[in-house]
């Protein structure tokens, strides 16, 4: 498939310091990438090289094989969606829909015909004659995501468009905004610090962090096979346990403090050299409850009940370690446990590198 | 006996209240008692006020002196009142303040959005600007305009009015600006805006509450204006100011004070008016983040 973005060695630095440095990024014809990474990562800034909001200090921007690199953003087929919607306040809904096809001088009728169409494609019909002061946040960015649609964008930007709204509504523009994608199969590219939304919406995510991407993947992957321990602390919540440890080649065993794990099912056992210092992840869901040749005692600390599943705190040699189980699950404060590893589902990375092993 | 805290809290009059409340009635009457004085004096006609007893009403109403002030008396050789400098203020005034705020307006939105090379030292340009006292300028600026061929005509005092407004309305202007939302600007020039586009569809419709502000602080300013009138607006133009300043400074016959009084009164109404008319608005624009820093 056609890429329909390319992201082709960006720099970007303000003044003296670099936010970007050779960053190279393809997207393909009508994918949903996502951005993700912590507050100050660069995503945002890399979201606005792309809309041609900011100039960059190397390289080039390809949309749809067009060098857009030195074009104004409105001639790069871009649509764009605000954390802040962005709507013009002095402006009813209806006029702000309209505004960029006014700007290019389109017909009335030809105007009329795009805002009835996504209007009715975000049920903000009711709403074409107010003010944006007259309607709730979740409204407003619906607005907001129709004023991208009414332009026939090729690329959809969001940038962190959902943070600004509650959890309830989050959860439900999120879904629009999936269903918006399987019905307009545009390109989207997508900008956010939340996991769940990188998660549930992304084709691939792209986690950054300092200016560099740190993996591009598909959800499952990042989320099951972290490239390295900043991606597996990152992704998840609550996050993946990590144990420092050693490994010893000849039983095949990671050492924890007075603990032995034989790590025999890892997949790339072969890879992990003798006393070699290691990161030894595992998420809360691979952990069990049960007693076996190789599991290790421990006891309750803390127990967080969640509805759909339970979470049990306790630790091994000093480190917390989180276990996610059932709903249903019944334990109590000082419970004696035995707890063991579903280690072909764990990440091992190299404690110096922090690259997975 | 105490009582069980329950519901509202009980209002109490405290000493401090009280005492607060003596000093603003205090401060107003200080404030009022020239105003009150004019007014009366205005009123009185000579033989009154040449009796003294200056606070005291008056015994009979007469009021000839205000007729007078505003046609009748002379200033200089010239018998025909304050009418032909309220003319002149007003010819003044309306040209030179709907210059200056749209120049500024768009000075403001060009330095808060659209970031070119020295913007920094062009808003430290302004901000000295606008501190540096006239008084200074008035000379190099006469030599100006007279190299212009400007000096002493209509023209000349509005470009100059508008050259003193302008560091101050664009310092406005643009803190206004950089407390919109950087994101409506992206959004604009996403939608297809360019320069002139986004500010006259965008950015002018959101300045309502600004503009008020700085209309009210050029009518003011160019109204009450003295010494630029008199220096740059030549004989056949000058503004009202300086006019009342004939009627008052008379070298010859008698002065009457009625006259004088009614003559002031008259040329401060209309920045009294503006204020009244848009106090409300001033404060509103004050308050969205427009005069602070």
């Amino acid at each position: 498939m056609k890429n329909s973005v390319e992201v082709k060695n960006i720099s970007f630095s303000y003044g003296k310091t670099e936010i970007l440095n050779d960053l190279s990024l393809d997207i393909k014809e009508g994918e949903f990438m996502v951005l993700l990474g912590p507050s100050g990562c660069g995503k945002t800034t890399l979201l606005n090289c792309i809309a041609g909001l900011l100039d960059l200090t190397d390289g080039q921007i390809w949309i749809e094989d067009d060098n857009v690199t030195w074009k104004e953003p409105k001639d790069r087929y871009i649509g764009m969606v605000f954390q802040s919607y962005a709507l013009y306040p002095s402006m009813t809904v209806e006029k702000n829909l309209s505004f960029g096809l006014r700007m290019m001088g389109t017909a009335k009728d030809l105007i009329n015909e795009k805002i009835k169409k996504a209007a009715n494609l975000l049920q903000i019909n009711e709403l074409l004659k107010r003010k944006p002061s007259q309607l709730s946040g979740g409204q407003r960015q619906r607005v907001a995501i129709g004023r991208a649609l009414v332009r026939d964008a090729k690329v959809f930007l969001f940038d962190e468009p959902l943070s600004n709204l509650d959890a309830k509504l989050r959860a439900e523009l999120r879904y629009e905004i999936k269903k918006l994608h399987r019905d307009l199969s545009n390109t989207m590219i997508y900008v956010t610090h939340d996991q769940i939304e990188a998660m549930t919406l992304a084709d691939r995510i792209s986690v950054m962090k300092d200016g560099l991407i740190q993996q591009l993947d598909t959800p499952k992957q990042i989320y099951n096979k972290p490239a390295n321990l900043f991606v597996a602390g990152f992704i998840g919540s609550p996050s993946m346990n990590f144990l420092n440890a050693k490994f010893e080649k000849s039983n095949q065993n990671i050492i924890v403090g007075n603990k032995q794990i034989d790590i025999s099912k890892y997949e790339n056992i072969n890879n992990v050299i003798n006393d070699q210092e290691v990161v030894f992840g595992i998420r809360p869901e691979n952990i069990n409850i049960e007693k076996n040749e190789n599991s290790i005692h421990c006891k309750v600390e803390l127990v967080e009940p969640m509805g759909a599943d339970t979470l049990v705190w306790t630790s091994v040699e000093g480190n917390p370690i989180s276990i996610r189980l059932e709903g249903s699950s019944n334990f109590n404060l000082n419970d004696e446990i035995n707890i063991s590893f579903d280690i072909n589902k764990s990440s091992i990375f190299d404690s110096k590198s922090e690259e997975r092993i | 006996m105490s009582t069980i805290p329950k519901g509202p809290r009980p209002k109490h009059l405290t000493i401090g209240r009280i005492g607060l409340y003596c000093f603003i009635i205090m401060c107003a009457l200080f404030f009022l008692m020239p105003l009150y004085v004019m007014i009366i004096t205005s009123l009185k006609d000579m033989d009154e006020i040449r009796a003294a007893n200056i606070l005291n009403l008056p015994k009979e109403l007469s009021f000839y002196a205000w007729p007078k002030a505003w046609s009748q008396a002379c200033t200089g050789f010239v018998c025909e009142g304050l009418k032909p400098g309220f003319v002149n203020s007003v010819k003044i005034t309306v040209p030179s303040v709907i210059v200056s705020v749209a120049l500024s307006a768009l000075n403001g939105y060009a330095l808060a959005f659209w970031r070119f090379r020295g913007a920094y030292f062009f808003f430290g340009l302004c901000m000295f600007g606008a501190f540096i006292p006239y008084q200074v300028m008035v000379y190099p600026l006469l030599k100006i305009e007279d190299f212009l061929g400007i000096y002493s005509s209509l023209p000349g005092i509005i470009l100059v009015h508008t050259i003193f407004g302008m560091p101050i309305l664009t310092l406005i202007f643009r803190n206004f600006y950089a407390s919109l939302p950087i994101d409506l600007f992206k959004a604009a020039r996403i939608d297809g805006g360019n320069f002139i586009k986004i500010f006259f569809y965008v950015i002018i419709p959101m300045s309502t509450p600004i503009t008020i502000v700085a209309v009210i602080l050029q009518v003011t300013g160019i109204w009450n204006d003295f010494l630029l009138g008199l220096v740059f607006a030549g004989r056949d133009n000058q503004p009202m100011t300086v006019q009342l300043n004939n009627i008052v400074q008379v070298d010859y016959g008698v002065a009457e004070y009625n006259v004088d009084m009614s003559a002031t009164i008259l040329t401060s109404l209309v920045p009294l008016f503006v204020y009244f008319i848009s106090g409300r608005w001033f404060v509103r624009g004050i308050a969205a983040g427009a005069i602070k820093g």
